[in-house]
């Protein structure tokens, strides 16, 4: 991105934004909110608010494929302040199946346009696996194979996001025995740098964050060994989870509807897999809906964003935690009881030492003079 | 076969070292309103892992061997029928009596829930015949009243001679009654000891998966028995010449001299059995592994087997020194056999260790001040030891 | 002369007595003699090491099934009901083991053993196996003499070292509670599991058997002390003396006493025919020696 192109102060796209209908504030605080969650300054919001209130806004490409399209309707259902709309306003979603009006040959066009127009600046988005086996034949548009697609419109693309499980290793189409050969972007753009959000579906404020980092600044956030944002994937969702108290205090819900179940106690035992799910579920709500989300409703979290967990690990089936307490917090099975005082060693010492000491000045006495008055009396 | 009678010391009781046996035994009283009023964990430094610890191993297991004079001298007198070691037989029964009797005081002190103990001869329909424990805490508790009545004769020959006139006719009628009835509480005298001291060593062959091969046996109820023989004629030795030099009471070192065989002979038994079953059992390469087990087996064996061979010996019929000496030796190793048994070889596992505390040892120190206070003041008024000079007893 | 080998015929006699019980008994615990054989009714508690997170659940559901105090520990200031080992105030603890830089939790509690060594210590049987097998303890009959600590190879029940009023603390298996243990109840992983003591047996197999190579090829508890009704798994890099359960062999642990105690006492022949034996020596020895022989 051209940041010098930048005008921090100047304000005047925010007005226009304002004007488009969303309100400076609520504008501002989108900003924030995903500023803040890819982990930047407040000022960046500012940034960000002065950046996509440029005529030009970022580029961006979504192409779907084996999918449900439960991700783009999560982005859509964002509720307060309207997050599905400011972001259609924050970026100029130049292709997308589910959105665009137009069809056909038509919107095959708009494609090959928008990739030509900002070749190697736009942003693809792509939701959904795409089938490998058969050559790709499963998933065709415009009688071209997905495969074909993502690797030709990925190449002229500034940048990668695949959104949701599907696209990010595979998904519900990649569960065993997986027919259609469902992978993920990354395992289709090998050597290219792709940015997953795994999720399902996936929080449309992590995309929002990526997006506009990577809008503003060109770069893109730091991600994890399987190339998800740590920001939102650095810790698993028991680290946060409200009711880790309920874990650590050893009260679990045995099943639907019983007492811990009503208490809110801790859904492990009924096979949640929050202990090993990478994801910021329980710190960034779901449509600004709180608890919106399987644990904070009562259901265990399946591990969506986990390739080893969801569609694999059976529903009640408990994990392994990741990290399990140090050793250090458990007593040992050698724990050290008893302790000596030195009174209580002293003691002893003198009443053997007294003992052993009178016995042996009795014997030698005894041995030089054989009736001796005043002699110890012994037990 | 005629010797001095038994008659009282006499004397002022309140010597420096009666006074000073009186101060440890006061500071074991207040020590012992502790343990009572805040638990035995207050009071002493056992825990779980042991949960037995001087009071057991000191006060009971070697208090009642120490008190074994009397049984190993009864048996001299009236099994073997050696009437010449009569002398010995009073004193002997007097510390047997007052050993015992504390003994069974520190099971008081010692066990948790001390108020249900007369459950233990009362509720016959719960005794299990199982437990080596309940065999020895019936027959310490029988023997501790046959012991005081075996010494009775020396009370009621007091109150006859001396004593008030409702006394005296106490004594005049119960004297018959108790000399027909002697031979049998002699007997069972004898039998007791032989059950229960037997029975302390099969107490500690329960735990035997905690105990050290060097001091677990299958012989452990022989070797007890055994070793609380030396033990009590090693007492009556040690005793003997202790009141002698402190109350110049009669010492028959003549007499203690025949004592001196029979001892090396119960401790070469004792170290024979204690070594052949080892080797028998293959555990003898354990005494060769250095570390405490090894050291505490030989310091052991040592002071066993030292006055072993001194008591053996010729001077050991005549010499008063020699006698004391190896008779102090002996009960050093006989004492230490019991006290590791019990504690040393026990090994609850890692983690886990034992030391008396302060408070602990006070209330052992006490018992046993109390206990010498209160030999004192029985020999100095009641017809026990023979104080003139000894007639030639062969 | 003749008194004298009676001495000895009779110190003989005791003598003998005491090592024809122990020789008796030597040799047959080669065998690993089994008292008593498990019951199709026995249960017991199956501990699966390998699936255990360490969350503690157990031990906080057994002390409100049993009303148990806490055991305040400060770390770093602050106080937890945190016990370091089974005591006077906990009934199953879990503790940590360490080999390396790997490490596996552990489940201690009573172990329910078949031929149990605090059964044979008590001497007024405040100790008693129910019909479950299950060792109860009755308080009413308990006097405190700790010799059940002692004997336990497994150092399992625990005294109340800081009352005045003690009693002793030892897992019973929430038998006042009529869903069972509360430890397996709450346990989350099935690393505890509750249930008759045969099919625990086949469950403790099917596992090592779904996992080959996951697990010690070994059950703790199946002939340990002559079998437990509690049973261990482990992994296979996990020897069970490094999870702290004692090294112990196949001879129920109240084996030999109690072979050379009722081989002593059997019908209390040997008593009885001593003490007529001594009684006769003493009354004739008395007899003849007059007067000067009594004490």
């Amino acid at each position: 991105m051209d940041r010098d192109a930048l005008q921090v102060s100047n304000l005047k796209g925010a007005a226009a934004a304002i004007a488009s209908g969303v309100g400076r504030r609520d504008f501002l605080k989108i900003c924030s909110l995903a500023a803040a969650a890819v982990g930047l300054p407040a000022s960046a919001a500012e940034k960000m608010a002065a950046r996509v209130a440029l005529p030009r806004k970022p580029s961006v490409i979504w192409l779907q494929f084996q999918e449900c399209t439960g991700c783009t309707e999560t982005l859509l259902r964002t509720s307060h302040p309207g997050a599905g709309d400011l972001i259609l306003d924050l970026i100029s979603l130049d292709y997308s199946e589910t959105l665009m009006a137009a069809a056909g040959h038509q919107a095959e066009a708009t494609l090959a346009q928008a990739v030509k127009e900002n070749d190697g600046k736009f942003i693809l988005i792509v939701e959904g696996a795409i089938p490998v086996k058969e050559d790709g034949i499963f998933c065709k548009i415009g009688d071209r194979t997905a495969l074909d697609i993502v690797k030709d419109v990925a190449s002229h693309a500034g940048a990668v996001i695949a959104i949701g499980s599907c696209a990010s290793w595979g998904g519900i189409p990649s569960a065993d025995p997986n027919p259609t050969g469902a992978s993920g972007v990354p395992d289709i753009l090998k050597g290219k740098s792709v940015v997953t959000i795994p999720g399902c579906p996936a929080n449309p404020y992590n995309l929002l964050g990526v997006v506009l980092q990577y809008a503003t600044f060109g770069t893109l956030p730091e991600l994890d060994a399987k190339l998800r944002p740590k920001f939102a994937y650095g810790r698993v969702i028991h680290d946060d989870c409200p009711r880790r108290a309920h874990f650590d205090a050893g009260r679990f819900a045995q099943r639907y509807g019983d007492e811990g179940s009503r208490q809110g106690w801790c859904l492990y035992k009924m096979g949640c897999k929050g202990p090993r799910t990478h994801a910021n579920c329980s710190l960034l709500n779901f449509g600004e809906v709180i608890g919106a989300w399987p644990i904070g409703i009562g259901a265990q979290c399946f591990g969506c964003t986990e390739k080893e967990l969801a569609f694999r690990v059976p529903f009640f089936q408990t994990v392994e935690p990741e990290q399990l307490g140090p050793p250090g917090m458990y007593p040992s099975v050698n724990a050290k009881h008893g302790e000596v005082s030195p009174l209580a060693t002293g003691l002893a010492g003198v009443a053997v030492g007294a003992a052993v000491g009178a016995g042996i000045a009795m014997t030698r006495k005894l041995g030089q003079e054989p009736v001796e008055k005043d002699g110890g009396e012994e037990e | 076969m005629s010797h001095a009678p038994a008659t009282p010391v006499g004397g002022k009781l309140a010597t420096p070292f009666f006074n000073l046996l009186a101060l440890v035994a006061l500071a074991g009283a207040v020590a012992l309103g502790i343990r009572f009023a805040q638990g035995l964990g207050a009071a002493s430094g056992m825990t779980d892992g042991y949960a037995w610890g001087i009071w057991i191993a000191l006060d009971v297991v070697v208090g009642t061997a120490l008190g074994c004079g009397g049984y190993a001298m009864a048996l001299m007198v009236y099994v073997a029928n050696r009437g010449k070691y009569h002398p010995l037989v009073r004193p002997a029964m007097l510390t047997g009596a007052l050993g015992y009797s504390f003994a069974a005081t520190s099971i008081v002190v010692d066990v948790g829930r001390y108020w249900g103990i007369w459950k233990i001869p009362t509720y016959v329909s719960w005794w299990n015949f199982d437990s080596a424990l309940l065999e020895v805490a019936l027959c310490v508790m029988t023997y501790v009243l046959v012991l005081w009545i075996e010494f009775s004769p020396s009370i009621l020959e007091r109150w006859r001679a001396s004593g008030t006139p409702g006394q005296r006719s106490f004594a005049e009628s119960a004297g018959p009654r108790l000399d027909r009835a002697l031979p049998w509480i002699i007997a069972l005298g004898l039998l007791l000891p032989t059950m229960h001291q037997s029975s302390l060593g099969t107490v500690m062959m329960l735990p035997y998966s905690k105990m050290h091969a060097l001091w677990f046996s299958p012989l452990l109820p022989l070797l007890f028995l055994v070793n609380c023989l030396f033990l009590g004629y090693a007492m009556v030795v040690a005793e003997s010449t202790l009141s002698s030099n402190g109350l110049g009471t009669r010492r028959d070192t003549g007499l203690l001299g025949s004592l001196a065989p029979i001892m090396g002979w119960l401790l070469l038994l004792f170290l024979g059995l204690r070594f052949g079953e080892l080797a028998l059992r293959g555990n003898l390469g354990a005494a060769f592994v250095a570390g405490k087990y090894a050291a505490w087996f030989w310091v052991e064996t040592l002071l066993l087997l030292a006055p072993a061979v001194v008591l053996l010996g010729k001077k050991a019929r005549t010499r008063a020194s020699t006698q004391f000496g190896a008779a102090l030796s002996v009960l050093a190793g006989g004492i230490l056999y019991r006290f590791n048994t019990y504690i040393l070889a026990y090994d609850p596992g890692p983690g886990w260790s034992y030391f008396p505390s302060a408070l602990e040892i006070l209330i052992t120190a006490g018992f046993a001040a109390a206990q010498v206070m209160i030999y004192l003041w029985v020999v100095r008024r009641f017809p026990v030891l023979s104080s003139a000079t000894p007639a030639e007893s062969r | 002369m003749t008194t004298l080998t009676r001495r000895q015929l009779l110190q003989g006699a005791a003598v003998a007595g005491a090592a024809g019980a122990a020789a008796v008994a030597v040799p047959s615990t080669a065998e690993a003699a089994q008292a008593r054989a498990r019951q199709p009714g026995d249960v017991g508690l199956l501990y699966d090491s390998t699936l255990c997170i360490g969350c503690r659940a157990c031990v906080t559901k057994c002390k409100s099934a049993n009303n148990l105090p806490t055991d305040p520990m400060n770390i770093n200031g602050v106080p937890y009901d945190a016990p370091d080992d089974l005591n006077a105030t906990t009934k199953t603890v879990i503790q940590v083991a360490t080999q390396g830089d790997r490490f596996a939790f552990v489940k201690r509690q009573c172990m329910q053993c078949l031929d149990p060594a605090c059964v044979s210590a008590c001497m007024i049987k405040a100790y008693q196996k129910g019909p479950d097998g299950v060792i109860g303890y009755d308080q009413s009959r308990c006097l405190g003499d700790r010799y059940c600590q002692i004997a336990c190879p497994f150092n399992v029940p625990k005294f109340q070292w800081s009352k005045a009023v003690p009693v002793m603390v030892k897992c019973e298996m929430c038998r006042h509670r009529k869903e069972g243990p509360a430890c397996s109840e709450v346990c989350p992983r099935k690393a505890v599991v509750f249930g008759k003591v045969p099919d625990l047996l086949v469950e403790a197999k099917r596992r090592q058997a779904a996992s080959p190579g996951k697990y010690l090829a070994r059950i703790y508890g199946e002939h340990e002390v002559g079998g437990t009704q509690c049973l261990y798994l482990t992994a296979a890099d996990m020897p069970f003396e490094t999870l702290g359960l004692p090294k112990v062999d196949g001879t129920p642990q109240p084996h030999l006493s109690t072979s050379i105690q009722h081989g002593i006492y059997r019908g209390m022949i040997a008593p009885v025919a001593l003490y007529a034996a001594i009684g006769f020596a003493v009354w004739r020895n008395t007899r003849k020696g007059d007067q000067e022989k009594k004490p």
